[in-house]
């Protein structure tokens, strides 16, 4: 176990230094200054310009800067977001919110489609299969900011069951809409995922020997089909870190959720290109590492797969 | 394979009152020998849905192509006398908040849609294609460096670095072919990896062995014998990418790095439309369900590719 953390570990490094550095080089390889940008079309008292460029680090060689950036990042320092804010304070305050969000959104998701999944699986072909489809194939097909005004529209404005918005301080019942639509892509996929396995382990002999066995068929769903039907949807769960997070970008915008997608949603807005820069690098570190525990959490999971060369 | 497929479709059996040479006779030299994309085909004719995403998608394309059939409205007319106007005669789906006409947006906006998509997949498909199958056939060092460079790619998810590079490229350089590749360059390693993994399961195979033993050049066992038995889910995948590419457009149209002002597109048009979802939410809805019947229908074209060319995907449905 431990040469098996130890390997998944060393196997992230390079990638970690790989993927930032591919980052800073294409901001810094691009046509078009960061710094410009700022200002729209009337420009930038240069003074502003030096200050801030000096403020970002622009001024220096491309490496410098990537160093400067890396070395900021083993000692928490993320660098400084437009405001003038330092970008690991801005983490420290909106992370809570975000990880409260992605939780819900991620249970939602699992837990309704795992269930879904199974139904749809057992009962191949029935009614319920085929609208858990045709439900499943549309909830893909709808690009999540139009979910988002959709669910905002109809529970928010028509039925007014939900607050459009997310007060202060976001409490757990307002996070409930933004995160059921989260959940809406994830879960699609978790159905077709769940459903799929379930229909091949229905043919597995170990299930035929659990049922000449005697098991109830309710044990026979529960011990032997379910938790090998999970395998996949567990790994599904971990590679979803990146939709995950697009998805709270565009959500937390939508629904003002005070969160690292809401900043990251204004930064855009308001093009500020370093700060964008500053949290997209922290969605790809925080997207790296959740892979990461999901890896060893697999390991523990399922045996095989700490033994596989 | 279900049991339903007659016996005799994969051998032939004589009937007992006949004499073997009949049968001999029987067996026709000259029938097509069936191979995977035939039978693929046969089985997608035979669906409904085919039809149906089939259609959807060609009309998409026919809207795209020629939109002057669909209206004769100038999409880029905007009077604002009519400002968020419901419908009335000539303008079937009411006005923007600028007083345009939605309708004619829809339809103009197709084309920027189906372009990106068009040339994401492009890209796409020719980086998956070649750094899959270069990694996946000639293996040791050039499949590890292959390799290292998609996972570092792979770790960025494509949006967000579309995000990035949309974001510090000057406004004034954002074109289809600027936001595609700032799409296409991060999303291919899903492509190449699928594609390498398929490789490495036929690369062993028999006919390959024989390929290399009667003196074919490796580069020509890899183009003739190895990419034509690995491409299926390749297939698959890039329709499925297609779908994908249009909503990243969309996503960053809506968050405004998309394309320049000039360029309609459903994605700037429900960004446009948020502010008025409480008192006008159909102007919202209108260019959300092109949207979104768009992706469907592209969706489900992947499907039943999907379907017909793994037997394994047959047996589920």
């Amino acid at each position: 176990m431990v040469w098996y953390i130890l390997r998944r570990l060393l196997q992230v490094i390079p990638v970690f230094f790989g993927a930032t550095l591919l980052i800073y080089f294409m901001v810094f390889a691009l046509p078009g200054d960061p710094i410009a940008a700022l200002a729209g079309d009337r420009g930038l008292n240069p003074a502003v310009a030096d200050a801030l460029r000096v403020r970002y680090h622009l001024d220096q060689p491309f490496i410098v800067q990537y160093l400067i950036f890396v070395g900021g990042i083993f000692v928490g320092d993320f660098g400084t977001a437009f405001s003038g804010q330092p970008v690991s304070e801005i983490l420290a305050a909106t992370f809570p919110v975000t990880l409260r969000l992605a939780l819900l959104a991620v249970a939602i998701e699992a837990v309704a489609g795992i269930f879904i999944g199974l139904v749809s699986g057992l009962r191949k072909g029935k009614l319920f299969d085929s609208s858990a489809l045709v439900v499943s194939l549309i909830l893909i097909s709808v690009p999540i900011f139009v979910t988002a005004f959709v669910a905002q529209y109809i529970f928010g404005i028509r039925l007014g069951i939900a607050r459009t918005t997310v007060g202060i301080g976001a409490p757990w019942e307002d996070l409930i809409l933004p995160a059921f639509v989260l959940a809406t892509v994830s879960f699609a996929y978790i159905v077709r995922l769940t459903r799929a396995s379930v229909i091949e382990n229905l043919n597995e002999d170990f299930v035929r020997t659990a049922t000449a066995k005697g098991l109830s068929r309710r044990r026979v769903i529960r011990v032997h089909i379910l938790r090998n039907s999970m395998i996949p949807v567990v790994t599904y769960i971990g590679t979803d870190f990146g939709l995950l997070m697009v998805g709270a970008t565009v959500t937390e915008g939508i629904f003002n959720v005070p969160g690292v997608g809401r900043t990251l949603y204004q930064a855009i807005i308001r093009s500020e290109a370093p700060t964008v820069v500053s949290f997209v690098t922290v969605m790809v570190i925080i997207y790296l590492v959740a892979n990461l525990l999901v890896d060893v959490l697999y390991g523990f999971l399922d045996p095989r797969i700490r033994y596989v060369k | 394979m279900s049991n339903n497929t007659p016996l005799s479709r994969t051998h032939f059996v004589a009937p007992l009152d006949e004499t073997p040479l009949v049968a001999v006779d029987k067996v026709s030299v000259n029938a097509k020998p069936s191979n995977l994309y035939r039978d693929a085909w046969r089985d997608m004719r035979g669906r409904p849905l085919f039809y149906i995403a089939g259609a959807i998608a060609l009309l998409a394309i026919v809207v795209a192509a020629v939109p002057s059939w669909f209206t004769n409205i100038d999409p880029q007319f905007c009077n604002l006398d009519f400002s968020n106007d419901p419908s009335s005669g000539g303008h079937i789906l009411g006005y923007t908040k600028q007083g345009c006409d939605v309708y004619a947006r829809i339809i103009f906006g197709t084309r920027t849609s189906l372009s990106v998509g068009l040339l994401v997949t492009l890209i796409v498909t020719v980086l998956g294609v070649i750094i899959g199958a270069l990694s996946g056939f000639y293996g040791r060092w050039v499949d590890a460096v292959l390799s290292r460079i998609s996972d570092i790619f792979f770790a960025i998810p494509y949006i967000l670095a579309a995000v990035v590079i949309m974001s510090v490229v000057a406004r004034e350089a954002r074109s289809i072919l600027v936001l595609s590749l700032a799409i296409g360059l991060f999303a291919w390693p899903s492509t190449a990896r699928v594609l390498r993994g398929q490789i490495l399961s036929v690369k062993n195979s028999d006919y390959v062995t024989s390929a290399t033993a009667l003196g074919v050049s490796p580069f020509r066992v890899l183009l003739r014998h190895v990419l034509p038995n690995s491409i299926a889910p390749v297939i698959v995948i890039t329709t499925i990418g297609f779908a994908g590419a249009i909503v990243a457009e969309a996503t960053l149209s809506f968050l405004g790095i998309g394309l320049p002002s000039e360029v309609m597109s459903w994605g700037k048009d429900i960004s446009e439309a948020q502010g008025d979802l409480r008192n006008n939410p159909m102007t919202l809805i209108w260019p959300s369900i092109a949207l979104s019947v768009t992706v469907l229908s592209f969706i489900l074209l992947g499907e039943v590719v999907r379907d017909a060319l793994d037997p394994k995907a047959r047996a589920r449905r």
